[in-house]
């Protein structure tokens, strides 16, 4: 029964023209069929084409040069930080702190905001559904400073216990660190609904948009977040870059986290003075390709346009959830379609997540097997590994019948048909 | 039969053969041995596969073997074959007995990533032939 992808608010097979790795065929046969997007996304010609004549054309270090070809990767790279601005709505191009990707982006917060503003004490909300980024840094900074980390809950389907954050906030409370939409689950979490509730007690919220940038729009104002932290792997930029938003009067009264050049106003041999915004935390050279990158990646996600992006995706998910069903036997992590992102995490009865995995890889398909660094949600789902296809604008109805087709014999190869 | 075809439909070695499936469905000593005088249980962290020897060593020589576990066919199948493989083996046997022999006890030819889950139970039980259970502790010295 192939599933018609005419009914879908855009053309998979018009974008996929654009990615040549989605041409591969596996051991030279096989059609690649790429379900692990939530691990890192595939680039289209145009952003790998960006970075190569940044390269060939423009490259030289930023902010350092009086040369004609430092002013001009200066230009890209300050270019691409506006281009980051518009695509989350911030107030300030230089609440746009270029980092490694979203670990940094997390790491920093919790280093510099963290160490600076947390005593014993104080309480670090986080959920049972954070990725393991989103957690140890803050189980580091309790380590440091003696503050505790409380836990909301996930309720049996997936969501947030949200009857339970009332008890949970309190004056106490200095932080809310919370994804977005879960790297596991696909749940979309009321970001709105917690963010004002932690604000009511004057708590701050850092918000891991990792999963959400490339899916969902995202606009920093209208959300009120504190801090937002993501990647550009994920939304087709490259490795190696990721994005810190922080408010200006927040990030003003912030420490300075690494120490090295640019992030320094002048130094003397008894200390330094810092920057300003943004360059107080890019200290040494930047990811100056790898933030043109992105921002190449933010113009294709313009043109391919994020509302569609995201209708797409909940058809592809409602698709995966009703085939997968009739496999059999198979437990679909999470609550339904309705209220899930591109992601389907799963357990097949009796048969191990590596196993699944390895049988779906014969087909071409790739999917992740394991705790996908959720090993506390993992925990609390009460398995140990699943399985997770995760899903971009380029996938197709057809595809998630493969992998349908691949689960069947996966069955079948494991005697549990 | 549908092994075969798999082999040829993807130019790759089947892992999931028949032994293999035997073994992991029907696994031979998977349980507690009783009066066991060494135990050890490892995990890989990066697939959470966790593997729990136990051994009952008497005169050096390997009475009986049990394992318990939970994790992938590969690790449990492996698993299951060692412990046939290591009753009645010398302390010294067993010491000596090599990654690449468990990996040629497998059959099955596996790619570098999934070596790992065969060899769980392998370095598990390395490490059991210096882990005196509680009881022996004082005496257990295997070598």
């Amino acid at each position: 029964m192939p599933a018609v992808d005419a009914i879908t608010p855009l053309d998979p097979h018009a974008w996929r023209t654009d990615f040549p790795i989605l041409e591969t065929r596996i051991r030279g046969t096989c059609p690649l069929i790429y379900l692990d997007n939530a691990a890192t996304a595939q680039r289209p010609r145009q952003v790998i084409q960006a970075m190569v004549s940044a390269y060939e054309e423009h490259y030289a270090n930023v902010h350092r040069g009086v040369h004609w070809l430092s002013d001009q990767s200066t230009d890209l790279y300050e270019n691409s930080r506006e281009k980051v601005r518009g695509f989350i709505n911030a107030v300030h191009g230089h609440e746009i702190i270029f980092t490694a990707g979203t670990t940094a982006a997390i790491n920093l917060v919790a280093r510099s905001w963290g160490d600076s503003q947390v005593q014993a004490g104080d309480e670090i909300l986080v959920t049972m559904m954070e990725h393991h980024s989103n957690l140890v840094p803050w189980q580091q900074l309790a380590e440091r400073t003696g503050c505790t980390i409380q836990f909301i809950p996930v309720e049996d389907n997936g969501t947030l216990a949200l009857d339970k954050i009332d008890a949970l906030v309190s004056e106490r409370t200095k932080l809310i660190a919370i994804t977005a939409i879960s790297n596991v689950l696909g749940t979309i979490n009321p970001l709105q609904e917690i963010i004002a509730k932690a604000h009511a007690v004057e708590a701050k919220v850092l918000v891991d948009a990792a999963q959400s940038a490339p899916h969902e729009a995202l606009d920093v104002q209208q959300l009120q977040a504190d801090f937002v932290a993501f990647s550009g792997h994920k939304m087709m930029g490259p490795s190696g870059v990721g994005v810190l938003y922080g408010r200006e009067t927040i990030l003003e009264r912030m420490p300075p986290f690494m120490g090295g050049g640019s992030m320094i106003r002048r130094v003397r041999l008894d200390g330094f003075e810092s920057a300003d915004l943004p360059a107080k935390f890019e200290a040494g050279t930047p990811p100056i390709v790898p933030a043109i990158g992105l921002a190449s990646a933010v113009d294709y996600l313009g043109r391919v346009g994020i509302e569609a992006i995201r209708e797409h995706e909940r058809l592809l998910t409602q698709h995966a959830h009703q085939v997968l069903q009739e496999v059999g036997g198979v437990r679909i992590l999470g609550p339904g379609p309705g209220q899930t992102a591109g992601i389907v995490s799963f357990v097949l009865d009796r048969i191990h997540a590596h196993d699944i995995a390895q049988i779906c890889d014969r087909h071409g398909v790739a999917i992740r097997a394991g705790h996908h660094c959720a090993m506390p949600l993992h925990k609390a789902l009460g398995v140990n590994a699943s399985n997770r296809a995760s899903f971009y604008f380029y996938n197709t109805l057809d595809e998630v019948d493969r992998l349908a087709e691949a689960l069947k014999d996966a069955k079948k190869i494991m005697r549990r048909a | 039969m549908g092994n075969k075809s798999h082999k040829m439909m993807h130019g790759e070695e089947e892992i999931y053969q028949e032994h293999v499936l035997d073994h992991s469905d029907d696994p031979y000593h998977r349980g507690r041995c009783s009066e066991a005088t060494h135990a050890h249980e490892d995990d890989n962290p990066l697939c959470g596969d966790v593997v729990r020897v136990e051994l009952r060593i008497r005169d050096q020589r390997v009475e009986e073997a049990w394992f318990d576990g939970e994790g992938c066919c590969i690790s449990q199948a492996s698993a299951s074959m060692l412990m046939e493989e290591l009753e009645g083996k010398t302390v010294q046997d067993v010491q000596n007995f090599s990654a690449e022999q468990m990996l040629s006890l497998f059959r099955a030819k596996l790619t570098p990533n999934r070596q790992k889950c065969c060899l769980l139970s392998w370095q598990v039980v390395q490490s059991a032939l210096y882990s005196p259970t509680g009881d022996d502790a004082g005496n257990g010295e295997t070598g």
